[in-house]
């Protein structure tokens, strides 16, 4: 029953990684960038959440009204002010680039917040828990795994039934003839990019509840979604929450075996997919 | 008749090859003339710069863009640490056997990395790094999780008092800098080179020519592995302590070589080390400001690469036409008589 | 004579160090078809990527209704209502044939082109109207790609090529619509490597090669011999 236990548990983590890796996978397939800040981006939404909630105070829950919109203009002007520049055949710029906001991100959080681990505070909502069958489910954990699905859920209908969708898949097919039709490509990417740092914030109010966080913490959050999205396979949101659930089960299972094993397992299981299945389990597109 | 030849050299090339001479010796003689602190500082230079080479040979030529190197930088301090102390072999053949050991454990990290394209193969270089830290973190006959330090009676060992011993570190660490830096000049000058600078500039023109391009880019990432893992060698045998956290740490072993090779000038031989000279003058003095002087870094990274992308030297290089080491072959005598 | 709604004066185009166009001068009075005519290589189709903003040029090398665009970006020449049919059809893979006639529209400009009038221009395309828009046949997929620059109801057509690797038939077909699409005040130039085709549909007709204008004539005047020197630039 333990292992079992183990299993849900790391199902429903799975839902808060997928939640990392979403804004990942969403700007790769639009843009075929990969932002290696992206996980400095989650923990800087959660620093946004702390103050938030610390000068209004608001519940963490809450402050997702200001902190989800908040990331989606940062993210707009971020892509426009800096990152369209690197946009191109060169896959240097972009990830020098990105490396150098990593860093930039990371050490001005060390500034302004010190290097002093942090919580969001829900209150009591964080310990509630439903009983089904002989398992404990978090109440917290499964509005996290509800939250991811409902998200890629809806960022799946966004693409195939709206005219953004199709302005998105048409950039990614083909930039010039994309633009021909009159869109402008700098706008596209901003809204990409705003759309994918609004879901990060989502995730990193998120982490923030379930756990402590620091300055330093982005680069372990990047690592999680990545594997999420190359477990997956490309250019597939539901693959994503597939491959969410694979690394969270198998770092549960890991560290049931041992708590010091717990991250080396995801790593394990990631490598290992990666060579038997290189293109991941459910790919639509190549790297 | 026409007098027109091929060749690599330059007026300016050859001239600062004739001064290289007499400037290593002046450097081999540093002991002599350089205080404690200075000939510290001189090591830390000729390592971060032999990184530097390095990771401009992956990123700048091979294309293969790792932010996971400090994988190799630790692997070579707890191997060092492993097989001098666990093993008790002398610590001068420890270091080619690390050498060698990393290359040789380079090589499955690479036919599973080599899997992954751009910046996916980027994070698939720190998964690695990461899970060489998890790994080494579990053996508690290094320290586990806080690491260990280096036996005094190695260190004793290596030479006959103090200032020997400083000076034998300092030779080493010049050694293992004109190693890397003399490797990559002579690797680059060969067919291979020019196949690595060919995959570089147009892969599928490569391939077409019948150039591996796969097994190029597998030997590149081999021999950095286990040059890079020499380095890390020194690096520790410096420091006298290792830990997890220290041995693969992102910031001292990627991030600054990142940064010293794009200010220099990524894709050349001379911007690693003009990256790193100006690196270090910028960090002696500014070695107060400590996450300001980060912040600074990464935003000067970031200009670069979006104003200046090939750096200090690429800028002067293209700007002037001039090149220090020979590697690109000029047409000469075009003007006489043709 | 009326005045021309689009006036390319001296019109250089550069690939990087390569230059394509060299001083090319034309002009396109409102409700015409022009033909461009020129051997592989020749700058046919730098000529239209430059009119329609993926080239970008000096302001006044191309003027549109008087007005110089040559440096505007492609879309915002799409929203002055300029469309391009491009060499290759280059449709979404992406999206559906129905889609890829939606984004057709995406610059929301207004006029008699919707999608039913696409459709019964082209009833072929409405049976496959989901299906992806690279499962047709090279001959559908031309019907998309003209009708996907027709939903931007545009004042100027573009057309790179549209015979290229289809079917005689099947070009016949196509440029049997063609008096159906150009009919109402639309204006047309026409990139084609088949010179009679070239010259049955156009009034005006314009020879490039080697990046410049070496001919240009009306279509029924102008004789064969002198397209030939001009073609080949003997």
């Amino acid at each position: 029953m333990d292992w079992v236990n183990a299993v849900v548990q790391g199902v429903l983590l799975g839902g808060l990684y997928a939640l990392f890796a979403a804004g990942l996978s969403l700007i790769f397939g639009v843009m075929r960038l990969v932002n290696i800040a992206h996980g400095d981006l989650i923990v800087l939404s959660a620093y946004l959440a702390l103050t938030v909630t610390t000068a209004l105070g608001l519940s963490p829950l809450m402050a997702l009204m200001i902190v989800v919109p908040g990331m989606g203009l940062i993210g707009y002007l971020l892509q426009r002010a800096i990152l369209n520049r690197t946009m191109g055949e060169d896959l240097l710029p972009p990830l020098l680039v990105t490396f150098g906001l990593s860093v930039i991100i990371q050490n001005a959080l060390l500034m302004g917040y010190t290097a002093d681990p942090q919580n969001l505070q829900a209150g009591d909502i964080e310990i509630a828990s439903v009983e089904v069958g002989s398992i404990a489910l978090g109440v917290m954990p499964l509005i996290v795994f509800a939250t991811a699905v409902v998200v890629i859920a809806a960022l799946q209908w966004m693409f195939y039934h709206t005219a953004l969708g199709r302005a998105f898949r048409a950039t990614s097919d083909n930039q010039d003839i994309a633009q021909l039709m009159g869109l402008n490509r700098a706008h596209v990417f901003g809204l990409a990019m705003g759309l994918s740092l609004a879901v990060t914030a989502l995730a990193g109010v998120f982490l923030g509840i379930r756990t402590s966080f620091d300055p330093a913490a982005g680069s372990a959050r990047l690592i999680f979604g990545f594997e999420a999205v190359i477990i997956g396979g490309l250019g597939n949101l539901w693959g994503t929450l597939a491959g969410g659930v694979i690394l969270g089960v198998a770092q549960t299972l890991g560290a049931k075996i041992n708590p010091g094993y717990q991250i080396l397992a995801g790593h394990i299981v990631f490598l290992v997919i990666l060579a038997i299945r290189p293109r991941g389990l459910f790919p639509r597109i190549d790297g | 008749m026409s007098q027109m030849h091929v060749t690599r050299r330059t007026r300016l090339s050859t001239a600062v090859l004739i001064l290289l001479v007499p400037i290593l010796i002046l450097l081999i003689a540093a002991p002599w003339w350089a205080g404690r602190a200075d000939l510290r500082l001189m090591g830390e230079i000729a390592l971060y710069m032999s990184l530097a080479t390095l990771w401009n040979l992956l990123a700048g030529y091979a294309g293969l863009v790792s932010v996971g190197q400090q994988a190799y930088v630790g692997l070579g301090g707890y191997l060092f640490f492993a097989l001098t102390m666990l093993a008790g072999i002398d610590p001068y053949v420890a270091l080619p056997l690390a050498a060698l050991a990393g290359a040789v454990i380079a090589a499955p990290v690479a036919v599973l990395i080599f899997r992954l394209r751009g910046a996916y193969f980027a994070i698939g270089t720190w998964v690695m790094a990461e899970v060489f830290r998890l790994t080494f973190a579990q053996v508690s006959s290094l320290g586990g999780g806080s690491g260990t330090s280096l036996s005094a009676s190695i260190v004793r060992g290596m030479a006959d008092g103090r200032s020997a011993r400083e000076a034998m570190a300092w030779w080493l660490a010049l050694g293992v800098a004109v190693l890397v830096i003399g490797s990559v000049v002579l690797f680059l000058r060969s067919r291979q080179g020019v196949a690595l600078t060919a995959i570089r500039d147009n892969e599928v023109a490569a391939r077409s020519l019948g150039i591996d391009i796969w097994r190029t880019k597998f030997i590149v990432y081999v021999v950095t592995g286990g040059l890079t893992t020499l380095v890390g060698c020194l690096i520790f045998l410096q420091k006298l302590r290792i830990s997890p956290d220290a041995a693969f740490s992102v910031n001292d072993w990627t991030a600054f070589v990142i940064f010293i090779v794009v200010i220099g000038g990524i894709g050349t031989i001379e911007g690693p080390i003009i990256g790193t000279l100006v690196f270090f003058a910028l960090r002696e003095t500014m070695a107060d400001l400590g996450t300001l002087y980060l912040i600074a870094l990464g935003l000067v990274a970031i200009v670069i690469m979006l104003k200046a992308p090939r750096g200090l030297w690429g800028f002067f290089r293209d700007r002037y036409n001039i090149e220090i080491f020979p590697l690109s072959r000029r047409v000469t005598g075009l003007n006489k008589g043709a | 004579m009326r005045d021309p709604i689009l006036t390319i004066d001296g019109l250089d185009a550069h690939y990087g160090d390569f230059q394509a166009l060299y001083g090319v001068s034309l002009t396109v009075e409102p409700g015409e078809v022009v033909a461009v005519i020129g051997a592989n290589g020749a700058g046919k189709t730098t000529l239209l990527r430059s009119i329609c903003g993926l080239l970008r040029n000096t302001p006044s090398a191309i003027r549109w209704h008087d007005k110089p665009i040559g440096a505007l970006r492609a879309d915002q020449i799409a929203q002055h209502g300029i469309a391009l049919v491009p060499e290759g059809r280059l449709l979404f893979p992406s999206l559906s044939v129905e889609e890829n006639l939606i984004i057709g529209g995406q610059s929301g400009r207004t006029g008699p082109w919707t999608l039913e009038r696409v459709y019964t221009l082209f009833p072929v395309l409405k049976e496959r109207r989901n299906q992806a828009s690279t499962s047709l046949s090279g001959g559908q997929q031309q019907m998309v790609a003209i009708g996907r620059a027709l939903m931007s109801n545009p004042d100027l057509v573009l057309m790179d090529e549209i015979s290229l690797g289809l079917a005689p038939v099947i070009i016949r077909q196509i440029y049997e619509a063609l008096p159906g699409i150009v009919g109402e005040g639309l204006t047309a130039v026409i990139v084609e490597q088949d010179i009679s085709k070239a010259l049955s549909v156009s009034s005006r007709v314009y020879c490039l090669q080697e990046g410049r204008v070496s001919l240009q004539g009306h279509s029924n005047t102008v004789s064969r011999e002198d397209i030939s020197r001009a073609y080949f630039g003997v």
